[in-house]
């Protein structure tokens, strides 16, 4: 690693947080793990615990270009990992939402969140080599690895994607990561919802580089990124009207700062079959993910939702505001809830890490 | 054909899988026809505790389908439907026996086709993929099973079943599908998978490229990487696996070269064009002796022919060959194979070397006869110091091919006893009486101390 990859703060709290745990451990009082803060209010159940600040244990440990792999600490803002991997020509392809500079590498694996480019590059789920993280029982444990090729052990890295930190401290994570796009385009088309998602999942099915598809108040957006032969012939045999200052609007969509976002009240996330069919009676929706990732505003009976997106395939969450008292979460059958309540405490018998934050009984 | 095989006589073609060294004979062989009678026969097995091990078409390389001597062998290859396609979601429901190759093959018509192509494919079940979490020539690009799965219908040990994972792109909860992806059928039993589609490339091409050492093709294969081109497929062959591939299937390798690689890059007609100029002119900066660009799609064929002839074809050299799966960071390629070549004369065995140059996963192929207990020993022990070195310079014990009961006794050198602890806690909240598959994939926790101090060989309980 040079000098010029060095961010300007670098430093291992790890003992630090050892600590912290084997105290919350000894009195049976649970932590509420934060980063950045930047998802406080998002996804999670509130609780109401002692913070454990991981905000500091943070830097690069590794970044090796050619072989497509870095290690940062959980508490690095991505702004720093971006900004090294962009040195040289690499990215991360999730596209994470960067919620104003402050997201870290370990917020955004416990929170599994990627940005448009989901469908087609993947999610941190997908990029995540390897982890470190301290569990429960304040054993600090390696799972994964820095190859791209690891199937040695159950892969407990992956499953920290989503998990909320209620299986463990990350404090390093190693992704796979890609060169960035030679070239992007995106074209816009006028068209209904329903027209829309089969016109993304037709598209989504043809051999082009697409990158991005959204729908939102009567407009569909595809965009193209790649190699720049493969782009203009695309934009050429596709057509449509080619978007200008495109980055921004998907930095929009990304960082949920459309317009469509602004309302402050319950906003709602169906995860859903890409191509099933689009429901109009919950009110405005912005579809995203070529049809996979679908949002609705608005004070909804919980049950009504769940219905649907259980006839979508899929499930649905209360992503913010609303009451985050109750449950936020599809439920799940018995027989899945006692496995999830048995693998949770495998990894935290004494319920400190951030109990109830996925589900009251997690 | 029958259901039940009680017979030893009958059940000798269900004694191993593809790593013939380890095998034994079941209580029964049991070969269902329903997802229903997979769910009794867990039950039952649940009852009286008899462990279960599950088996697809037995082409593993680790032994994780060994049979257990006093337990069930759950082959799933009856269950072998294609159930439906959706075209739109570009997604197909298909259930465990189902190989790995007939659901591209039926998804072609479509433009379609399921991206992970492991060497075994004509014969792999998309079952044993999942529990494998299986890779293949196309990765670095396309992706390992885990990437290219949406859901999984699965039976827990008591038999209950499962849906886990979504037709979205992600489930509410803790991702039992990354879990089980991988988990060498110790977590439950898959009856049903519905795997991602994607469209076939318009056009693909192979740069075939001689060099005089494997470390200046492992910089040719760096000099890729930074040039910002993922190809869809990035192999190395050494000199010994050259010239076996190439007494089989006369395609075309320069037999002088120390090394090969095999780039195939896919897309659009134009970024194939693009691409494959600049991986030419790369790979002759880096000083290829020999450089050839498929020209169409018979020789783009034969070109991989050779690559995916590679293990039959050090068959036909050695009466038996070994095959090792560790993955290293490509930056200490060079390193490693000259630290195997060294090994190779310490233990006077041949081996022949193929390497996923693109992600690091190399093959080691130890050539050795099988007749002869010594050098049984001897290829095992130089398989584990392999492993061990791959593990050392930062890399890992298994790149695709699972631990089984092969790579047990190299757990405790790629993890601590904590993190072996931990997985074992996950197998516990899965399956507390370890029925399914015992004596796979990691080692139990009491045997521990044991597996440090014995080399590999017939740990399993």
């Amino acid at each position: 690693m040079t000098d010029q990859h060095r961010p300007l703060q670098s430093e291992n709290r790890s003992e630090h947080i050892i600590d912290a745990l084997q105290q919350a451990r000894k009195t049976r009082s649970p932590v509420y793990i934060n980063g950045g803060g930047s998802k406080q209010h998002l996804m999670g159940r509130n609780c109401d615990y002692t913070v454990l600040d991981v905000s500091e244990h943070r830097g690069i440990v590794d970044y090796q270009p050619q072989e497509l792999v870095i290690t940062a600490r959980a508490g690095t803002p991505l702004v720093d990992i971006i900004a090294v991997l962009a040195a040289e020509g690499q990215s991360l392809s999730f596209e994470p939402p960067l919620f104003n500079g402050i997201a870290t590498l370990g917020g955004t694996l416990a929170c599994n969140l990627s940005g448009p480019a989901r469908p087609w590059s993947g999610s941190i789920r997908d990029m995540v080599l390897g982890v470190q993280l301290i569990n429960g029982k304040c054993e600090q444990l390696n799972f994964g690895g820095k190859v791209i090729k690891n199937v040695a052990g159950y892969d407990v890295s992956r499953l920290q994607a989503g998990a909320l930190g209620t299986l463990g401290v990350l404090c390093e994570v190693s992704l796979k990561v890609l060169p960035r796009a030679e070239k992007t385009l995106t074209l816009c088309y006028d068209m209904s919802a329903p027209e829309a998602v089969r016109h993304m999942n037709q598209r989504a099915g043809q051999p082009k580089p697409l990158s991005g598809a959204f729908w939102l108040n009567g407009q569909l957006h595809l965009r193209v990124s790649g190699a720049a032969s493969a782009v203009d012939s695309t934009v050429v045999q596709w057509g449509g009207e080619i978007v200008t200052s495109d980055d921004i609007l998907w930095e929009q969509l990304r960082e949920m700062t459309l317009p469509f976002f602004k309302d402050t009240g319950a906003l709602w996330r169906f995860s859903v079959q890409s191509s099933a069919e689009v429901r109009l009676d919950f009110g405005t929706t912005l579809i995203d993910w070529c049809g996979a990732q679908r949002w609705v505003h608005g004070e909804h009976p919980a049950e009504a939702l769940q219905q649907a997106a259980v006839e979508a395939g899929g499930h649905v969450s209360l992503f913010r505001g609303g009451d985050r008292n109750t449950e936020v979460r599809s439920p799940l059958n018995s027989v899945e809830q006692g496995l999830q309540q048995r693998l949770k405490k495998s990894f935290d018998p004494d319920g400190i890490l951030n109990p109830g934050r996925l589900y009251s009984w997690l | 054909m029958e259901c039940i095989i009680e017979e030893a006589e009958s059940q000798r073609p269900f004694e191993c899988d593809a790593l013939s060294l380890y095998s034994d004979l079941p209580l029964l062989v049991v070969l269902p026809e329903t997802v229903e009678q997979v769910q009794q026969v867990l039950r039952v097995c649940h009852q009286l505790c008899v462990p279960v091990v599950a088996r697809g078409a037995g082409t593993g390389l680790s032994a994780g389908a060994m049979p257990h001597p006093e337990g069930i062998l759950l082959c799933l290859s009856k269950l072998d439907r294609i159930l439906d396609i959706d075209v739109l979601a570009r997604t197909a429901r298909v259930q465990p026996g189902v190989s790995n190759l007939s659901i591209s093959e039926a998804a072609a018509s479509h433009r379609l086709y399921y991206a992970p192509d492991p060497s075994s494919q004509i014969a792999c079940t998309i079952g044993g993929n999942v529990s494998e979490n299986s890779g293949g020539v196309h990765c670095l690009k396309y992706g390992l099973t885990v990437h290219n799965i949406l859901s999984l219908n699965v039976l827990t040990v008591e038999g209950e079943a499962l849906t886990i994972g979504s037709m979205g792109l992600d489930s509410p909860g803790y991702d039992l599908m990354a879990l089980l992806t991988g988990s060498e059928g110790l977590l439950g039993i898959i009856t049903e998978v519905t795997v991602r589609l994607l469209p076939l490339p318009e056009l693909a091409q192979v740069v075939m490229a001689g060099f005089d050492s494997v470390s200046t093709a492992g910089d040719a294969v760096g000099a890729i990487i930074a040039a910002g081109i993922i190809p869809a497929g990035l192999e190395m062959m050494d000199r010994l696996a050259i010239q076996a591939a190439e007494d089989f299937a006369q395609a075309g390798y320069p037999r002088e070269a120390a090394a090969i690689l095999l780039c195939e890059v896919d897309g659009t007609s134009e970024e194939v064009a693009q691409h494959t100029q600049e991986i030419a002119r790369l790979f002759e900066q880096h000083g290829a002796t020999s450089l050839t660009i498929s020209r169409d799609e018979a020789q783009r064929a034969l070109l991989w022919k050779g690559r995916k002839a590679a293990f039959p074809a050090i068959g036909r050299l050695s009466p038996d060959y070994y095959c090792m799966d560790g993955t290293i960071p490509r930056s200490q390629l060079s390193f490693v194979l000259n630290e195997i070549y060294r090994l190779s004369e310490q233990y006077a065995l041949p081996v022949a070397n193929v390497f996923h140059a693109g992600d690091g996963n190399l093959h080691p192929l130890i050539m050795f006869d099988a007749s002869d207990p010594m050098a049984i020993h001897r290829a095992e022990a130089f398989g584990a110091k392999i492993l061990e070195l791959s593990v050392s310079v930062g890399g890992c014990i298994t790149g695709e091919h699972g631990v089984g009961v092969e790579k047990l006794g190299q757990m405790t050198s790629q993890f601590t006893t904590q993190e072996l602890l931990q997985f074992e806690d996950i197998k516990h909240a899965f399956d507390p009486a370890l029925n399914l598959n015992p004596g796979k994939g990691i080692p139990i926790l009491k045997r521990c101390q044991e597996y440090r101090a014995l080399p590999a060989r017939h740990q399993h309980d």
